[in-house]
């Protein structure tokens, strides 16, 4: 059986499934129940200054896609609104009950050193295993000039990381936020203030919807709509995308995974492409804290079938083979192959290929019957109709002989810019 | 012998026959509709439409109710068919637009296009919405021969254009089979003069009651009278088994039980203890259903072939056994026994005899010989109706007893068009109106306003 054991900046855990800093880790309460699930840690839901902030009523509004509830989730929620002092008494109660997981604790302050230094030793009087520096909420919070207004400035986030680590012994991880044009600035701020590992991605700026009859957006407080943070399966491209480039340009850097992660193969996605561990929140405020099980032994199962033994076996495997578009083979040929003996002739293979694309699947009537056909020589294989065809296995995309070995577009005869080949 | 002709009337108390009679297939909530809506792939030349006789844009209509567009969901299927709703209730589905479905194909869970289709025309109803408008009248009139589906769809067709329309229906109410051919619980609720009660409400439609063509209103008068004549004349024959005794006592047309289930209060309509029910199509089935929810304790369906010969589905086939139905196939009647009740002197049913079919080696049906009796006290006979053909002269031409008509449902007279059961095809209420369909756009055509 695999070992699914992890150790992310120094802080253990029976296995990487970590819960996000959010509603699910407000209090002790929610983080017992988590752990009695299976959790092996969680990030304790952001604390503040006292005097605590107030919430709103009303705080989330969900995208629901061909009758799938939560495909995309958003909140204006902001950080604890309860007293310091409760949270702090209950995290060193949870980390006595529970000392074999991992308990972290995200903190936001305003950005001067001396709130940073009170309140971190406040918190490492719990006996938490680490500190994570929220610089990514990207609503209400950033209003304050905190949370993403601080990640959005590499400077702030090298700042506020160096003052935690000469204030603290804890592990230092720094959640970052997505609402960035590059990830890479704030990644390696972070790196240059001597932080421990970053996490991310927090959650993104986003209008969910708009109440048509209200004719404000949502989640509608008392008529009006402000823009919330997006999260949900809907951004895992985005956040798989993000922690890749780090993974690929700073190599050394631990990177927490967060980003819709609902189901094992999400995390195995996250880890193959650099995670040290991930971090979950949506998919348990949708389904609650049993989906663990599935994580756990769909990971384990998975990894045994693969003949990984450690969840570090299988860590950055995939980041290699994250490139450039320039590194890809142009001379590289796929075209769609349909099995007419699985084809159940809905049609939607040819009619995105023909309306939208490159009219590369004939739609024929052989004695009357259905049949779509690929014509091989006007399919780019742009696995288009592979991706619509509602049938498992039914089109696959067949790799063509070609000639010439691997050509790149840096040699590409195309290329005004080409660089020619060392021969 | 004290229990023969044993056939009254109110077995059950009202509660049970109101559940009895009560919808058979309750409507879909309008989440669950919503949950099946999105099931739906928006097939690309989906095989579907063109499985539905009236060609209706099912991935679209299924569409909108995903999206929550139901009044241009009803829309879209009125267009293409204004007795979708009937159709949604009494459509066979699953030997046509739910056998093509895809997800039979893929894991033989077909959408269920019928309940979709009739969540979107009673929620259009319900509103008392009226979908379409009448063009400015043309000052053409049009006689419409029988209100039935047939009637209705090529009245209605030819109102929306602007045309005057009469129809003449021989019965005191219209609907045709809609409102005296099909099972209660089909149209719970007075459906079927609901559904006519919006056709209507287009305008430019008048019904004229108790006018049978051939015996208060003659093909000629109306050829000279309008500018068009439509036929939709169904088939009023009732076939007869051509046995010695079917004047007895408890033997009746099924046909004509289903009507009186339609029109009297159930508790008044009477039904033997024991009934034997002749024939495999759907009257067969909507009467022996209905005999054993009426109260008859025990009903038998006999068909001289298989199940697959049957024109009643394999699902009406099921819903009859479903009710405690049995079906006894490959058996022919061949006497009516009969016999005489204490006190008095007519000769009422009392049985069957049967004798076993099998096909020869030719393929033919043939009797084995071999006996057997089924004790009734009704015999409800429904092996198939036939036109009442107009003995006028100057007749439309028949073919196998039926009104011969081309693509645009005309007869061998340019001016009299035909369609439903009294034309070639299938005998089903959606075939009937695409021929009124079809034939109220050849009209309209063919009168070049």
């Amino acid at each position: 059986m695999a070992d699914l054991r992890s150790n992310f900046c120094g802080i253990a855990s029976p296995n990487p499934f970590w819960l996000a800093s959010a509603p699910p880790t407000d209090k002790a309460y929610n983080v017992a129940r988590a752990f009695k699930a299976g959790w092996g840690g969680v990030v304790w839901k952001t604390l503040g200054e006292d005097p605590p902030i107030v919430n709103v009523s009303s705080r989330y509004g969900g995208i629901s896609y061909n009758g799938v509830r939560i495909a995309g989730f958003s909140n204006i929620e902001l950080i604890t609104d309860r007293p310091l002092q409760v949270n702090l008494d209950e995290i060193k109660q949870i980390k006595r009950d529970w000392p074999d997981r991992a308990v972290v604790v995200s903190l936001m302050v305003p950005c001067t050193e001396d709130s940073w230094k009170s309140i971190l030793a406040r918190v490492a009087d719990t006996g938490c295993d680490g500190v994570e520096l929220n610089f990514g909420c990207p609503h209400g919070m950033s209003e304050r000039n905190m949370g993403s207004a601080v990640g959005q400035v590499p400077e702030y986030v090298e700042m506020v990381t160096r003052w935690c680590k000469q204030h603290t012994r804890m592990p230092v991880i720094v959640k970052l936020t997505p609402n960035v044009t590059d990830i890479l600035a704030p990644a390696a701020a972070a790196q240059r203030g001597g932080a421990d590992g970053v996490s991310l991605v927090n959650t993104l700026q986003s209008i969910t919807g708009v109440d048509l009859d209200l004719m404000a957006p949502e989640p509608v407080v008392d008529g009006l709509g402000t823009h919330g943070g997006y999260c949900g399966p809907a951004i895992k491209p985005i956040a798989l995308r993000m922690v890749a480039d780090i993974a690929r340009a700073i190599p050394g850097l631990p990177v927490s995974g967060i980003g819709g992660i609902s189901v094992w193969r999400d995390a195995a996605e996250f880890i193959a492409l650099g995670a040290g561990n991930v971090q979950v929140c949506t998919a348990v405020m949708h389904h609650g804290f049993k989906i663990v099980e599935d994580m756990i032994d769909g990971l384990a199962n998975w990894m045994d079938g693969k003949g990984y033994a450690t969840v570090a076996a299988v860590q950055g495997r995939a980041v290699r083979n994250y490139v450039h578009w320039n590194d890809l083979n142009l001379n590289y040929k796929i075209v769609a192959k349909i099995d007419q003996s699985l084809c159940i002739k809905c049609g939607l293979c040819h009619i995105g290929c023909e309306d939208t694309s490159h009219q590369a699947i004939a739609a024929l009537r052989v004695n009357g019957e259905r049949r779509y056909e690929v014509i091989d020589a006007e399919c780019v294989g742009c696995n288009l109709c592979y991706l619509a065809c509602p049938v498992d296995g039914c089109i696959t995309m067949e790799r063509q002989e070609t000639t010439g070995g691997v050509v790149t577009w840096e040699q590409h005869p195309n290329n005004p810019l080409r660089k020619e080949s060392a021969a | 012998m004290s229990d023969i002709g044993d056939i009254a009337a109110g077995r059950l108390d009202a509660a049970q026959l109101a559940a009895n009679f009560a919808d058979a297939h309750p409507p879909l909530s309008a989440a669950q509709a919503v949950v099946e809506a999105n099931r739906c792939y928006f097939c690309y030349d989906a095989p579907c439409v063109e499985a539905c006789p009236t060609g209706i844009d099912i991935p679209s209509f299924i569409r909108k109710i995903a999206t929550g567009n139901l009044r241009g969901s009803a829309q879209t299927i009125l267009e293409a068919n204004i007795l979708g709703g009937s159709c949604a209730r009494v459509c066979p589905t699953e030997v046509l637009c739910e056998r093509a479905c895809v997800h039979t194909a893929q894991e033989r869970k077909p959408i269920q296009i019928g309940a979709l289709q009739r969540h979107a025309t009673d929620w259009l109803m319900e509103r008392g919405i009226a979908p379409f408008r009448r063009a400015e009248p043309t000052g053409r009139r049009i006689a419409v021969v029988g209100a039935g589906p047939a009637g209705l769809a090529c009245a209605h067709g030819l109102a929306r254009h602007g045309h005057e329309v009469t129809i003449f229906e021989a019965r005191p109410k219209p609907g045709g089979l809609n409102e005296y051919g099909i099972a209660a619980y089909k149209f719970a609720d007075d459906y079927a003069q609901r559904e006519i009660g919006f056709i209507l409400s287009i305008g430019g439609i008048r019904i004229e009651y108790g006018k049978a063509l051939g015996l208060d209103v003659t093909l000629d008068a109306l050829r000279r009278d309008y500018d068009a004549v439509f036929l939709g004349l169904g088939q009023a024959g009732v076939k007869a088994l051509g046995l010695a005794g079917e004047a007895m006592a408890g033997v009746r047309d099924a046909i004509d039980f289903i009507a009186e289930l339609r029109q009297a209060p159930k508790d008044r309509v009477a039904v033997g203890r024991r009934v034997v029910v002749i024939g495999g199509g759907n009257t067969a089935i909507d009467a022996a259903t209905q005999a054993r929810l009426l109260g008859a304790e025990d009903v038998t369906i006999v068909y001289r072939r298989g199940p697959e010969q049957m024109t009643a589905t394999g699902e009406e086939q099921a819903w009859a056994q479903t009710n405690n139905v049995r079906i006894r196939r490959w058996a022919a009647p061949t006497r009516l026994i009969g016999g005489t009740r204490e006190g008095t002197q007519d000769p009422a049913v009392t049985g069957v005899e049967f004798a076993r079919t099998k096909l020869d080696a030719a393929g033919r049906l043939t009797l084995t010989g071999e006996i057997f009796v089924l004790a009734a006290d009704m015999v409800l006979k429904a092996i198939g109706q036939s036109l009442v053909s107009d003995p006028v002269e100057d007749a439309p031409a028949l073919c196998d007893g039926r009104i011969v008509v081309d693509a645009d449902r005309r007869t061998s007279l340019p001016d009299v068009y035909a369609g439903g059961d009294c034309v070639p095809g299938a005998d089903l209420t959606v075939v009937a109106v695409q021929d009124g369909k079809l034939a109220a756009a050849a009209i309209h055509r063919q009168l070049g306003c």
